[in-house]
C-alpha cells in the first residue's frame, strides 16, 4: 500500500516536471529564433565569402578569419567616414534633445503659463502624424537651403522629434514641487533653478531619453538615404545598404560592413540594458 | 486690510499702460516661453509647418517644382489609378502584411511575457535582454541578414527545408512567395518592446487577485484568461495601436530585401511614396499617397481605441 502510493506519487511528480519543462523550451526555442539574424550575421561576416557560398552552409563559424573585414578596409575608401557622419549625426541631435526637451518638459510640468495647454495637446497631435508625411516638404526646403548632401540635412530635422518633451514632462510632474519653492525663496535664479535642481533629479529620464535618441538616429534610415546622395556624406545604415549595390553577391563583405555598423548598438545595449528596458516602460513609443 | 495689500489692490485697479502690462507679462511667463522656445522652434519649423505645407502640395500641380495651379483633388485621384493601381496593390500588400504581422506580435508577445513571469528575476532579465537586442540593431541590417537567409541558391532557409526534402523555394523572386517571406520575417522575429510592456504590466498586477482565485480553486489557465487578461487589455492596446502604426510604416524590409522589386508583389504603400516622390519627382502625388496613408493609420487607430476601450481600473 505504501509502496504504491510512493510509486503513484513519483509518476505524478515525473509528469509534473514534463510539464514544468514546456515554458523553458518554449522561452529557449524562441530564443534561438530571435538571436538567430544577429547570429547569422556575424558568422557571416567572419565567414570568407568563399565558405559562404556553398551547401551546406556552415552552422558554426569553422573557417572564421577577418579576411573580409581587411577587404572592406582596402575596397571601399568611406566606411570610417559613415561611422563618422553617423557618430555626428546622433551625437549632435542626442545633446540637443537632452537640453531642450528637459528645459520644455519642465516648463510644461512645473509652470503655468497662456498657451500651455493648447502647446501640449498641439505637440501629442502631432505625435500621431507619421514622420513620412513631411518628407516632401522637407525635401524641397532642404533642397532650397542648398544643404542636401550635407549632415545639417540630417541633424537639424532630428532636433524636431516631440517625444523627448512628453517623456520629461511625464517624469518632471512627478519631482516634489516644494524642492523647487525652496531654491527659489533661497534666491535661486531661473536657470540656476534649472541647472541644478531640475536637470540632476531628471537624471534617469534623461539618461533613457539620450538612449533613445541615440539609437534611434544611429538607425534611421529613409531620411538620411533622400538627403544624402554622396558616399563620402552617408551614414551608416546608408552606406551599409549601399554595399548591397556595390558587392551584389559578395555577402563576406556586405556583411563585415553590416556586422561592424551592429556592433556598437550591440555593446551600448549590454551596458546600459538596465536603462533601455526602464525606457521602454517609461513610455518610450519606439522601439 | 492691512495698507500695504490695500495699495497693491489700488494699483492692480488703476488702468496701466500698455507697456507696463507688456514688462508685468514677461516678469511672469519670460522663463517659461524661453524655456520652451528651442523646442517649439524645432517643432514648427520641422513638424507643423512640413505638414500643413505638405496638405498644399497634395492638393498642388507639384511635379519637381510648383507650376502654380491647383490641382483639386486630381493627385488623390490619380493615386489610385497611376501605374494601372499599383498603390492599390500596395495598400492591399501593407494591409495583408499588417494584419498578420500584428496578429502574431500580439500573440507571441502575450505567450511569452506570460511564459517568463513565473521564472526568477535573473532569468526574466535574461530573456528581456535577450529579446530586446535585436531590436537596438537597424532594421536595415536585420534586413540584410534575412536576405542571406533566404537566398535561393546558398540561403540557410533552403538547406534546412532541404533537410526534409522540400523543393527550394525562390522566397524573394517568386512573385507568389516574397510578399509571404517578407512577413515572416517578421514574424519570426520577437516583438521585444510588447514583452518588456506586458511583462511590467503582469508585474503590477496585485498577487492577492491570484490568490484569492486560488482559494477559490481557479486553475493556472482560468487564473490568467480572467485575472490577467482583462488587467492588462491598456497594454494590450497600446501595443496593438503601435504594432500596427509600425507595419503600415513598413519600409527598410522591403526596399532591402527586394531592392528591384518583383513586379508589384512586394510593394507597400511607404516604397510607393519613396518612388513617386523621390525617384519621379511627384510630390503632389507622393503628398496625396501619404496622407491617405496617414488617414488610414488614423481610422484604424480610432477603430482599435473603440474596440478595446476599458474602464478596468486597479
Amino acid at each position: 500500500m505504501a509502496l504504491r502510493l510512493t510509486q503513484r506519487n513519483a509518476t505524478q511528480l515525473r509528469s509534473l516536471k514534463r510539464i514544468r519543462l514546456v515554458p523553458w523550451i518554449v522561452l529557449i526555442i524562441t530564443t534561438i529564433i530571435s538571436i538567430w539574424p544577429m547570429y547569422w550575421l556575424f558568422v557571416t561576416a567572419l565567414t570568407p565569402t568563399l565558405f559562404a557560398i556553398k551547401t551546406p552552409p556552415d552552422i558554426f563559424p569553422l573557417h572564421a578569419s577577418f579576411s573580409n573585414f581587411q577587404r572592406l578596409f582596402s575596397q571601399t575608401a568611406d566606411y570610417w567616414s559613415w561611422a563618422m557622419n553617423s557618430l555626428i549625426v546622433s551625437l549632435s541631435i542626442t545633446a540637443f534633445h537632452i537640453v531642450f526637451d528637459t528645459m520644455s518638459g519642465y516648463a510644461f510640468a512645473k509652470k503655468s503659463f497662456p498657451g500651455r495647454t493648447i502647446l501640449f495637446w498641439l505637440i501629442i497631435g502631432t505625435l500621431m502624424v507619421p514622420a513620412y508625411v513631411t518628407l516632401v516638404p522637407m525635401y524641397i526646403v532642404t533642397r532650397n537651403l542648398h544643404l542636401l548632401n550635407t549632415l545639417s540635412a540630417v541633424i537639424l530635422p532630428g532636433t524636431a522629434s516631440v517625444f523627448g518633451i512628453f517623456l520629461m514632462r511625464q517624469y518632471i510632474q512627478t519631482l516634489p514641487s516644494e524642492l523647487l519653492d525652496a531654491a527659489r525663496i533661497d534666491g535661486c535664479g531661473e536657470l540656476r533653478t534649472f541647472w541644478y535642481i531640475v536637470f540632476p533629479l531628471s537624471k534617469p529620464a534623461i539618461g533613457a531619453l539620450a538612449i533613445f535618441t541615440f539609437v534611434r538616429n544611429w538607425n534611421d534610415f529613409l531620411w538620411p538615404l533622400i538627403v544624402l546622395n554622396n558616399s563620402t556624406r552617408y551614414t551608416l545604415p546608408v552606406g551599409v545598404a549601399s554595399l548591397q549595390g556595390e558587392f551584389s553577391t559578395d555577402y563576406g563583405i556586405i556583411f563585415a560592413g553590416a556586422a561592424l555598423a551592429a556592433l556598437p548598438m550591440i555593446v551600448f545595449f549590454l551596458i546600459f540594458q538596465r536603462y533601455f528596458l526602464e525606457g521602454v516602460r517609461m513610455g518610450a513609443l519606439k522601439g | 486690510m492691512s495698507e500695504a495689500a490695500l495699495e497693491r489692490e489700488r494699483a492692480a485697479k488703476q488702468p496701466r499702460s500698455i507697456t507696463t502690462r507688456i514688462t508685468h507679462f514677461f516678469k511672469l511667463y519670460g522663463w517659461s516661453y524661453a524655456f520652451i522656445l528651442p523646442s517649439m522652434l524645432a517643432f514648427a519649423i520641422f513638424i507643423l509647418i512640413p505638414v500643413l505645407w505638405a496638405l498644399l502640395i497634395s492638393f498642388q500641380n507639384y511635379d519637381f517644382a510648383w507650376d502654380g495651379t491647383w490641382a483639386g483633388f486630381r493627385n488623390y485621384i490619380n493615386a489610385f489609378t497611376t501605374e494601372d493601381g499599383a498603390f492599390l496593390i500596395a495598400m492591399r500588400n501593407t494591409l495583408y502584411y499588417t494584419a498578420i504581422t500584428v496578429t502574431a506580435n500580439i500573440f507571441v508577445a502575450l505567450l511569452l511575457s506570460s511564459l517568463i513571469q513565473g521564472r526568477r528575476k535573473f532569468w526574466r532579465g535574461f530573456f528581456l535582454a535577450v529579446y530586446y537586442l535585436p531590436a537596438v540593431t537597424s532594421a536595415v541590417i536585420i534586413a540584410l541578414t534575412w536576405r542571406w537567409i533566404y537566398n535561393s541558391e546558398f540561403g540557410l532557409l533552403n538547406y534546412l527545408i532541404g533537410l526534409v526534402h522540400i523543393a527550394p523555394v525562390r522566397w524573394l523572386s517568386d512573385p507568389n512567395v516574397v510578399l509571404n517571406s517578407i512577413t515572416l520575417s517578421t514574424v519570426l522575429a520577437v516583438p521585444a518592446t510588447g514583452v518588456v510592456l506586458f511583462n511590467a504590466a503582469m508585474g503590477s498586477i496585485p498577487p492577492e487577485f491570484y490568490e484569492a482565485a486560488k482559494i477559490d480553486g481557479a486553475g493556472a489557465f482560468r487564473r490568467w484568461w480572467h485575472i490577467t487578461l482583462p488587467l492588462i487589455k491598456p497594454t494590450t492596446l497600446y501595443l496593438v495601436v503601435l504594432y500596427t502604426i509600425a507595419s503600415f510604416e513598413v519600409f527598410e524590409k522591403v526596399f532591402i530585401m527586394v531592392p528591384s522589386g518583383v513586379g508589384n508583389s512586394a510593394e507597400v504603400m511607404i516604397t510607393q511614396i519613396y518612388e513617386n516622390g523621390f525617384q519621379q519627382f511627384r510630390y503632389g502625388l507622393a503628398s496625396a499617397q501619404a496622407f491617405v496613408l496617414f488617414l488610414m493609420i488614423a481610422a484604424v487607430a480610432i477603430v482599435q481605441f473603440r474596440f478595446f476601450r476599458t474602464d478596468v481600473e486597479y
